[in-house]
């Protein structure tokens, strides 16, 4: 009777702490979804940076003209020109995702707007993300570890800065789209099942549709089975998850148009096929190891692996002349940018000319992942013990993501998930061993009983995070004993029995470590174990308020208004929108607009007019002429731009409020990735001494050129003194004028600049002046008779 | 073209005199109110019978040119005289084709309200209001002038009767500019006003033109379009959501735009240029926003009280002439306040225009969306105006709402009326929604629930089915083993506590009977765990894991008798009174084995985990 009362409680038990994880999971949800709502009620529910207008207009575009429009859709309104083909350059993940989401919404009577949809689908992805963080977790190290890292996903600033509401970019979902094929390959990899490998395959087909860094996974995972094979790990489970990714996710792929044959062209995805082939091998040998005898089988091997090395040199030899046969190594600029992180600067100065494309400072990583950096080696450590497949695959994951948010800062995404994994890890055995111990202690004694006076000196004085990092350290030094038995007692279990199952083998391992660490760590004092965890709570609130801190003020600022506090209150400065819906409502439907390409997106979407060139900066020629343009004195510009069909010409101008990110500050860009392409645009021209500046000391070609002239053009009348606040000095030319162009608008703050090319004027000069004169006569005398008398 | 106009009318009062009827307008008082970008003409007639048969109607002509912009036309008398003055009866009005009358004029006929017999007199104010009447002259200007517009009309009142004694003031904006005006006979200018006549016993249909040139930078805001849509939630709000198509319908902006001088000198450099509209809504409107399609737009101000609240709204830039913009109002009004029942019908009771003032509407639809589920629909307005019914799909909407859709082109002001859209609604269908909401995830429960419980296997005899039932019966059975054995750990874990708590205290009483209790816990943990491990000797599915279930039980007993022979040495000892380094002499090696057994244990454990 006991018994079965006794096992119904804890049944209960075990389905209560299901309940409780289940709900545990949707606050985390709920708090994903929340915490980037800032943006919303701070500002409005709208999309702001740039490259999210451009999603937001194609999910406009396939809302409106369907599915099959879409995948054709050749863009008139942007490149022009040329046009850009849409359907076949865009990553569709992301729109067709929202478009989805919009449809259903819509199928049920629910009218929403897309905007709406769209301001909201990054939210609700990252709370899907922070579940696939628990699965992930809880597939390497358990439920505890699951939803702690689920936790840590939810806040981390990293990703929030990609992910509030409003900030519709593809990384939002597909940061989403990562973990969970990372989470159905460990998922594959631990149960062998063909049905999640299956999964694995769309997962990641989902990724490729999602966003070019799809390419860490096709990498990340081949390494990873690679390591599982030299370090001996293989079993058919590896092959289930390996093999059907590789030849369903490329078969998948290749039906993405934006990426067609690359999937098996481009030298991202020759890792995964050597990986492929290498595995095929390995199953091969194993097989033949099963079904032969231990002599056979020798014999089999020589013949084998000279066979073998043969085939390997001559495919590698093909593979390698292909490879050579293209001038990038088959490489795309920004994988090669990856590789030598150098290289951009070197070679490419648009993919160097992006902020986010440059490396990482030491504070942006404390921004960024704020504690977790502290976490991460504890929670490596953790992984180490006991090494499984998934959790070796964590590190590895680890590892590698940790360089690449060194080359690039954008990349700083895909370490973050890594980072929240492995400190989830961390952070759950820390407490694991904590609770355990008090739990342990609690009912045996009342008072205090320092039994092991050995340990209390590690834990009571140190700050919590290193009391995590003590008691990790300590791991090496007694497991190394430890470690070498058990690798004596592999090798002679080897030794006894070959054929025995891996399985049990890596059970061997896992006990022979688990329970001495546990042993060791069970016997921590009470006292030091609740300042412990006390310390532990400390940190993780440290985290909390530093990542609300983030997402209620340091990524919630839409780019498109700007707020500044002044002592009587917020001033906004709406200037963008302003600028745009001018453009919108007062001019011509087919007048193309030209600007730098940061704003060409903006002026799409929002003003709905057609641009030169835009941020999908896949023309260098057209970019680096408009930076020509820019760049040359009025007349050679009112040319480019005449030739090109332009009407308008927009400026944003920072000097009157301080704007800092301005066409003046971006304007060395324009001459380098001009004169990259048209070599009379010689930068040294525009620099003083190597330096660059507007002031009087300015060189004569700054001050002529058009963007000096178009931002500075009567600027000088609004303080008498022409004083620049973004570059904090006097302009050096006040008093222009401008002959090619006309001011049509600016806007309140001046941030933003539109001016009308003029039509050209009558060739003989002498005659147009005097014509001009008796014109100008003729028309004021006849205003004046009119004004008298209109009708009469 | 303005020449061209008057001169045919002109021909057309010479030619065609004839009386119309027996009426003659004794005094006809004529007010033009150009203060505005509307010309609003305000005229008391006095209507004289002299004829012998009562007349029941009194015709208004206007030339088509002016017709065309009429956007309001309404005409009240004075009834009785002395103690009643003052209380006016507003006349119908509708226009009329009457036979054998000049080309190019509309008719407007005025029905009396009752026959006016022979020498009677009555005294009739008709009001009426006319859009783009004032022309932008000249109709582009650069920024820095102002903006001048022409007016043109008759210095006489068109009429089809004759008239005795007119009048006409024209009454310009204060402190204008008046450019120039046509100069007749008794013409006298004052101030800001004009005026024409008196002009003395002028035939029927006489015109003679006049034109006004003066200067007039009010806001000439026209919004090309304007949809209302009105939504009534049963659950207690009205939604007015509005959008607006507005233009600067004055003098078009030449030439650049500096926003220099805009800044410096908006009086001069922008005079013609308007930067904010105020819309004046209900009292208690809550939720108030204003926004285009590219997000909120933030220069507003709202203030509110209780008879009104007032909103400030500024287009995204000052609007110049012939600039436009495009921008969205909404806001929710307490459904009490413009819901109302009678007889079973319920009555929605709300302002027909736009809430912004001195707005010109060329085209306002206005749409009230019915809540889902309303029948006999209706609307009313005081005014023609064209009407027809869609259906509106929104939030989980089934069949769809009714909507009223009511379509007038030229609005203003003075349409700001109330106007009546009766339905019948039943109250029950307000529940339709929640309860849709509440079945769906019930459903969605259930089969979520019949799902877990479901077995979807096909075949229940199949070996395979069979050897997965069996096999969670063992492994619930292991489970269960484990548990026991975890059980017996912790007791363990509790009698070496009790050691040491006898080691601090010396409390042998406590710890003895810790040691009774503990033992009987462990003898009914094997009397448990006996059924449990005859299951599994009887299971062929449990052959692969059993030895080590055996091995693992074995080694627990292994580890209790060692436990229990400490537990009785260290307590035999202290009777005795050893001392502390005997006792632990005398236990060190069934310590050494105690942790051995507890670790093989733990390990054992640990494998059958794993599998």
């Amino acid at each position: 009777m006991a018994a079965s009362e006794d096992a119904k409680a804890s049944s209960l038990r075990y389905a209560f702490g299901n309940v409780i994880a289940f709900f545990i999971l949707l606050l985390i949800g709920i708090l994903a979804f929340s915490i980037r709502l800032f943006s919303v009620i701070k500002y409005e529910s709208v999309i702001h940076e740039f490259d999210p207008y451009f999603n937001y207009r194609v999910t406009q575009y396939l809302t409106k003209n369907g599915i099959y429009d879409f995948w054709n859709w050749f863009d008139d309104r942007t490149w022009y020109p040329l046009g850009r083909v849409i359907g076949g350059t865009v990553y569709p993940g992301l729109t067709l995702t929202a478009g989805t989401l919009w449809w259903i919404l819509n199928s049920l009577n629910i009218p929403l707007s897309v905007e709406t949809v769209c301001v909201f689908t990054a939210p609700i992805f990252s709370a899907n993300a922070a579940w696939a963080t628990y699965l992930l977790t809880k597939e390497v190290k358990g439920t505890g570890a699951g939803l702690t890292a689920a936790v840590l996903l939810a806040m981390v600033p990293s990703y929030i800065s990609r992910s509030v509401a409003g900030s519709y970019d593809n990384e939002a979902v597909a940061i989403f789209a990562l973990i969970f094929t990372f989470y159905l390959y460990i998922k594959t990899l631990n149960t062998g099942s063909l049905f999640y490998a299956t999964l694995n395959a769309i997962a990641y087909f989902y990724m490729v549709c999602s966003w070019g860094g799809y390419t860490f996974i096709i990498n990340l995972i081949p390494m990873h089975v690679l390591l599982c094979i030299v370090t001996g790990r293989y079993s058919s489970r590896l092959y289930i998850a390996y093999a059907p990714l590789v030849v369903l996710g490329t078969l998948l792929a290749a039906l993405v148009p934006v990426v067609g044959f690359n999937a098996v062209m481009t030298s991202e995805h020759f890792a995964s096929f050597l990986v492929f082939i290498i595995i095929n091998v390995v199953a091969l040998v194993y097989y033949i190891k099963g079904i032969l005898s231990p002599k056979m089988f020798k014999v089999a091997v020589t013949l084998v692996i000279s066979v073998g090395l043969v085939v390997c040199v001559a495919v590698i030899a093909v593979l390698i002349a292909l490879v050579a046969s293209s001038p990038t190594m088959g490489w795309s600029g920004r994988s090669l940018s990856l590789l030598d992180p150098t290289y951009a600067s070197k070679y490419i100065p648009i993919i160097a000319s992006v902020s986010e494309h440059q490396p990482p400072t030491w504070p942006s990583y404390f921004m960024d992942i704020n504690v977790l950096a502290f976490l991460v080696p504890a929670g490596i450590i953790a992984c180490f013990s006991p090494l499984s497949d998934a959790s070796s695959f964590v590190v590895l994951y680890i590892a590698t993501s940790v360089y690449f948010s060194g080359v690039m800062v954008r990349l700083m995404l895909v370490f973050a998930p890594a980072a929240c994994i492995t400190s989830g890890i961390a952070l759950s055995a820390a407490f694991d061993v904590f609770t355990r111990s008090i739990k342990f202690q609690l009912p045996g004694l009342s008072g205090n009983s320092p039994i092991d006076a050995g340990d209390t000196s590690s834990g009571s004085v140190v700050a919590q995070n290193e009391t995590v990092k003590t008691e990790k350290k300590e791991d090496p030094g007694k497991e190394r004993p430890s470690r070498k038995t058990e690798k004596n007692e592999d090798l002679s279990k080897e030794r006894h029995s070959r054929k025995n199952k891996k399985k049990e083998k890596e059970n061997v391992e896992k006990i022979s470590v688990k329970p001495q660490e546990e042993k060791r760590l069970l016997v921590l004092p009470l006292e030091a174990s609740v300042i412990a965890i006390f310390l532990l709570v400390l940190l993780g609130a440290f985290y909390v308020v530093h990542c609300v801190w983030a997402a209620a003020e340091a990524y919630s600022a839409p780019s498109i208004v700007l707020t500044s506090h002044s002592h009587d209150g917020l001033h906004v400065f709406d200037d963008f929108r302003e600028a745009y819906a001018w453009l919108r409502h007062n001019t011509e439907v087919d007048d193309k607009v030209a600007s730098w390409w940061d704003y060409g997106y903006q002026t799409t979407a929002m003003a709905n007019r057609t641009v030169i060139v835009d941020n999908n900066t896949w023309n260098n020629t057209h970019i680096a002429t408009v930076g020509t343009a820019m760049s040359s004195p009025e007349k050679p510009a009112w040319e480019i731009f005449n030739s090109l069909d332009v009407k308008y010409v927009l400026v944003v101008f920072g000097g009157l409020v301080g704007y800092p990110s301005d066409d003046i500050n971006k304007f060395l860009w324009m001459v380098r990735i001009g004169g990259g392409v048209f070599p009379h645009i010689k930068e040294p021209d525009y620099l003083r001494d190597g330096q660059y500046r507007i002031d009087s000391e300015a060189t004569p070609t700054m001050l002529n050129c058009l963007m000096y002239k178009l931002s500075y053009y009567r600027f000088v009348e609004t303080d008498g003194k022409g004083f620049d606040r973004v570059r904090q000095t006097e302009i050096g030319k006040k008093y222009f004028k401008l002959t090619h162009f006309e001011e049509v608008f600016t806007t309140h703050h001046w941030m933003v600049r539109i001016y009308k090319l003029k039509p050209p004027k009558n060739r003989l000069r002498g005659k147009t002046k005097k014509s001009k004169a008796k014109a100008t006569a003729t028309t004021s005398s006849k205003r004046s008779v009119s004004r008298k008398n209109p009708w009469h | 073209m303005g020449i061209r106009f008057d001169l045919f009318f002109l021909s057309i009062a010479v030619l065609c005199a004839p009386c119309l009827s027996d009426l003659v307008l004794s005094k006809v008082d004529r007010r033009i109110d150009l203060t505005s970008q509307i010309a609003r003409f305000t005229s008391t007639l006095k209507v004289e019978n002299i004829g012998s048969d009562p007349v029941s109607e009194v015709l208004l002509p206007f030339p088509d040119h002016q017709a065309k912009n009429l956007a309001y036309l309404a005409a009240t008398t004075n009834e009785g005289k002395g103690k009643t003055k003052g209380f006016t009866t507003t006349l119908p009005v509708e226009v009329v084709h009457p036979k054998g009358m000049p080309p190019a004029l509309t008719w407007y006929s005025v029905s009396l309200p009752k026959g006016l017999g022979q020498g009677e007199s009555l005294t009739l104010d008709v009001l009426a209001v006319f859009t783009h009447a004032l022309r932008p002259f000249p109709e582009k200007i650069p920024q820095d002038q102002p903006q001048r517009v022409a007016f043109q009309d008759s210095a006489y009142y068109l009429s089809p009767y004759v008239v005795k004694v007119q009048l006409l003031s024209v009454k310009l904006p204060p402190g204008t500019k008046l450019e120039s005006h046509t100069k007749l006979e008794k013409t006298e200018v004052s101030g800001s006003e004009i005026k024409y006549g008196p002009y003395e016993n002028l035939p029927s249909f006489s015109y003679s033109p006049i034109v006004v040139h003066f200067e007039n930078n009010q806001p000439f805001a026209v919004a090309q379009e304007l949809v209302r849509e009105i939504e009534i939630s049963h659950w207690g709000n009205v939604q007015v959501t509005e959008h607006y198509n507005l233009i600067h319908g004055g003098s078009q902006l030449m030439g650049e735009f500096s926003r220099l001088e805009y800044q410096a000198r908006p009086q001069i450099r922008g005079a013609s240029a308007f930067r904010h509209l105020v819309a004046k809504l209900p009292p208690r409107a809550h939720s108030v926003y204003y926004r285009d399609e590219i997000g909120n737009i933030s220069t507003s101000h709202l203030w509110g009280d209780s008879r009104k609240t007032q909103l400030e709204i500024e287009p995204r830039y000052p609007m110049f002439g012939g600039w436009k913009t495009a921008f969205t109002i909404g806001y929710g009004l307490p459904l009490k306040d413009f819901l109302f029942q009678s007889e079973g019908k319920r009555i929605l009771n709300i302002s027909f225009g736009s809430p912004i003032k001195d707005l010109v509407i060329d085209c306002l639809i206005v749409k009230v969306v019915l809540p889902e589920g309303s029948k006999d629909v209706s609307g009313s307005v005081p005014f023609p105006v064209k009407q027809w019914h869609e259906t509106k799909f929104s939030h989980l909407d089934m069949v769809g709402r009714p909507v009223v859709v009511l379509e007038k082109m030229n609005v203003v002001q003075e349409h700001n009326q109330q106007f009546q859209v009766y339905y019948k609604f039943n109250n029950l269908s307000l529940l339709r929604e929640p309860l849709m909401l509440i079945s769906g995830f019930f459903f969605l429960f259930i089969a979520c629930i019949v799902y877990m419980h479901a077995d979807l296997t096909i075949s229940k005899s199949s070996a395979s089915y069979m050897a997965k039932l069996q096999w969670d019966e063992v492994q619930t059975a292991i489970q269960q083993v484990q548990r026991i054995i975890n059980r017996c750990l912790t007791i363990h874990d509790k009698l070496e506590a009790t050691l040491r708590d006898l080691s601090r205290t010396g409390d042998m009483q406590a710890c003895k009977a810790a040691r009774k209790a503990a033992d009987g816990l462990l003898k009914e943990l094997s009397k448990e765990l006996k059924p449990l491990l005859a299951f599994l000797h009887s299971c062929p599915q449990a052959a692969q894991i059993l030895p080590k279930v055996e091995e693992l039980v074995a080694k627990e007993r292994e580890l209790q008798e060692k436990l229990m022979v400490k537990h009785s040495t260290v307590v035999d000892s202290y009777e005795k009174k050893s001392g502390g380094r005997e006792i632990e002499n005398r236990i060190a090696s069934i310590q050494q084995k105690l942790t051995a057994l507890r670790q093989e244990v733990e390990d054992l454990l640990e494998v059958i985990d794993e599998i």
